[in-house]
């Protein structure tokens, strides 16, 4: 499936706006981004796999809030970097 | 005068800076009168320590966050020339299932360990947490019990109980005679002693007051802001704190509030205190209004660094070059320090982004650098001789 990766995470997929993994859950195609790109995952997730306060993922058009839900091969996966302030 | 395990340091001078949209060094002569910015490192990110290590003068560690990011901890070990990513930053343990377990939310804190153990470092982070790296800053995990520890966890308080950027673990302390003993500070949560390399740590809190109305015996209450070791006695701790200016001579376990000797006017609230690396009876603090709702800056818009000479008996203003009147700057508590020269050099930054430097022990100081972001912490190197 297609990842879209924010600005501020591409310094880990070599400026890579765009990559493909799999997993046929969120926790699954995370663990295979950080596999990809070693410890783009703790950026977004917490030590507790909870998303990051000011991280949001969408599958399609979608918010996903848990990791234990199911994607499929054809799902594009939004990660983005919701407003932090000042 | 004694040994001091620091050694007198001479020649440039490299200020680590960290902001709170970046990094920056600011390097100078062998004279320490002309000084040069260097273009932004991680522009952008939270930078909240920068620090250089003693033992190999090569590799600097950097605590970074962004916000929108997760904590991480940056390497270089070619004196900031490049920089790594830490394999497995610092992260608290992972909670059994239904459990509520705890999340770095930035590093905030950074101590070299003892010279005798290379490659290892120790942080702190906020909320409260004690990490320790043995490879050199790459991978971190928790150290010691305290980060999962229930009394701990009580002392730490809420997020309601810290600062209000988060309540952090700071002035991390490996004594330079003995890496086994160690002290550690928490806003909120006291001061803590280990004398068996972490294995127990207790509340090193007699003495210090609390705010009004709360029992100093409750450990929850305490918020130490800076506490150093005097590298000439290392028996001899100074502490900047919410409640006051306070030293501690061991084997004494009773800290004297020394700030009670400030001039009235003027207080002896502030964040950062520094300890001179020669002569334990000098230190420095950098007094801030802590009336009303605490604003936070030099009292009536007028900065000054005090010094005692004779270990908190009296003190002495320094304000020479800073500006006379209407300059309402905080300093926060890692961005005031020294270098080892032996005309001491002291160095503040500014959340106006400015750095003022002093190379004659806090007698005269002139602004070095201006128009950086807010500065969090200040760090001093000498990476030469």
């Amino acid at each position: 499936m297609t990842i879209h990766i924010p600005s501020a995470l591409q310094s880990y997929t070599a400026q890579q706006s765009e990559v493909s993994v799999e997993g046929s859950t969120l926790a699954e195609m995370l663990a295979a981004l950080d596999r990809h790109f070693p410890g783009i995952r703790f950026r977004i997730i917490t030590e507790q796999d909870a998303i990051r306060p000011h991280i949001r993922i969408f599958v399609n058009d979608v918010q996903f809030q848990d990791l234990s839900a199911p994607l499929s091969k054809t799902d594009t996966v939004y990660i983005v970097c919701a407003l932090s302030g000042g | 005068m004694k040994a001091s395990h620091a050694p007198v340091s001479s020649g440039a001078v490299t200020l680590l800076i960290g902001t709170r949209k970046g990094a920056f060094t600011l390097k100078s002569d062998r004279a320490r009168r002309t000084w040069k910015v260097s273009s932004p490192m991680f522009l952008g990110h939270i930078i909240h320590h920068v620090v250089a290590d003693p033992r190999d003068r090569r590799t600097i560690l950097m605590a970074a966050s962004t916000g929108h990011l997760g904590p991480t901890i940056f390497r270089s070990t070619d004196r900031g020339k490049t920089w790594k990513e830490a394999a497995k930053p610092p992260a608290f343990q992972k909670a059994d299932e239904g459990g509520k377990g705890r999340s770095v939310g930035h590093v905030f804190w950074l101590t070299p360990c003892h010279a005798n153990e290379s490659n290892v470092w120790y942080a702190g982070t906020s909320p409260q947490g004690l990490f320790r790296s043995k490879d050199g800053g790459t991978t971190w995990a928790p150290f010691s019990y305290i980060n999962e520890d229930p009394q701990y966890i009580e002392w730490m308080g809420s997020v309601q109980d810290g600062t209000p950027d988060g309540p952090k673990l700071h002035s991390i302390i490996v004594d330079p005679r003995d890496p086994r003993h160690l002290y550690f500070a928490m806003s909120g949560g006291g001061v803590h002693e280990s004398g068996d390399g972490g294995k127990t740590f207790v509340p090193l809190i007699q003495g210090l007051d609390v705010v009004e109305g709360f029992s100093p015996s409750v450990v929850t209450y305490h918020d130490p802001h800076c506490v150093r070791l005097c590298p000439s006695n290392p028996d001899r701790l100074y502490q900047q704190n919410h409640c006051g200016i306070y030293r501690l001579d061991r084997p004494s376990d009773t800290w004297v509030r020394i700030g009670k000797n400030m001039p009235k006017k003027v207080g002896d609230v502030g964040f950062p205190m520094v300890a001179h690396p020669h002569d334990a009876d000098t230190a420095w603090v950098f007094p801030m209004d802590g009336a009303t709702v605490w604003p936070r800056v030099s009292p009536d818009g007028k900065p000054a660094a005090y010094v005692t000479k004779n270990a908190g008996k009296s003190w002495t203003r320094q304000d020479k070059g800073f500006p006379r009147s209407n300059a309402w700057w905080t300093v926060k508590r890692q961005a005031m320090t020294n270098d080892a020269h032996e005309a001491v050099g002291l160095y503040v930054g500014t959340t106006q982004g400015e750095i003022w430097a002093s190379r004659n022990e806090g007698a005269t100081w002139a602004c070095i650098a201006r128009h950086l972001p807010e500065i969090y912490s200040v760090e001093a190197a000498c990476f030469g001789k």
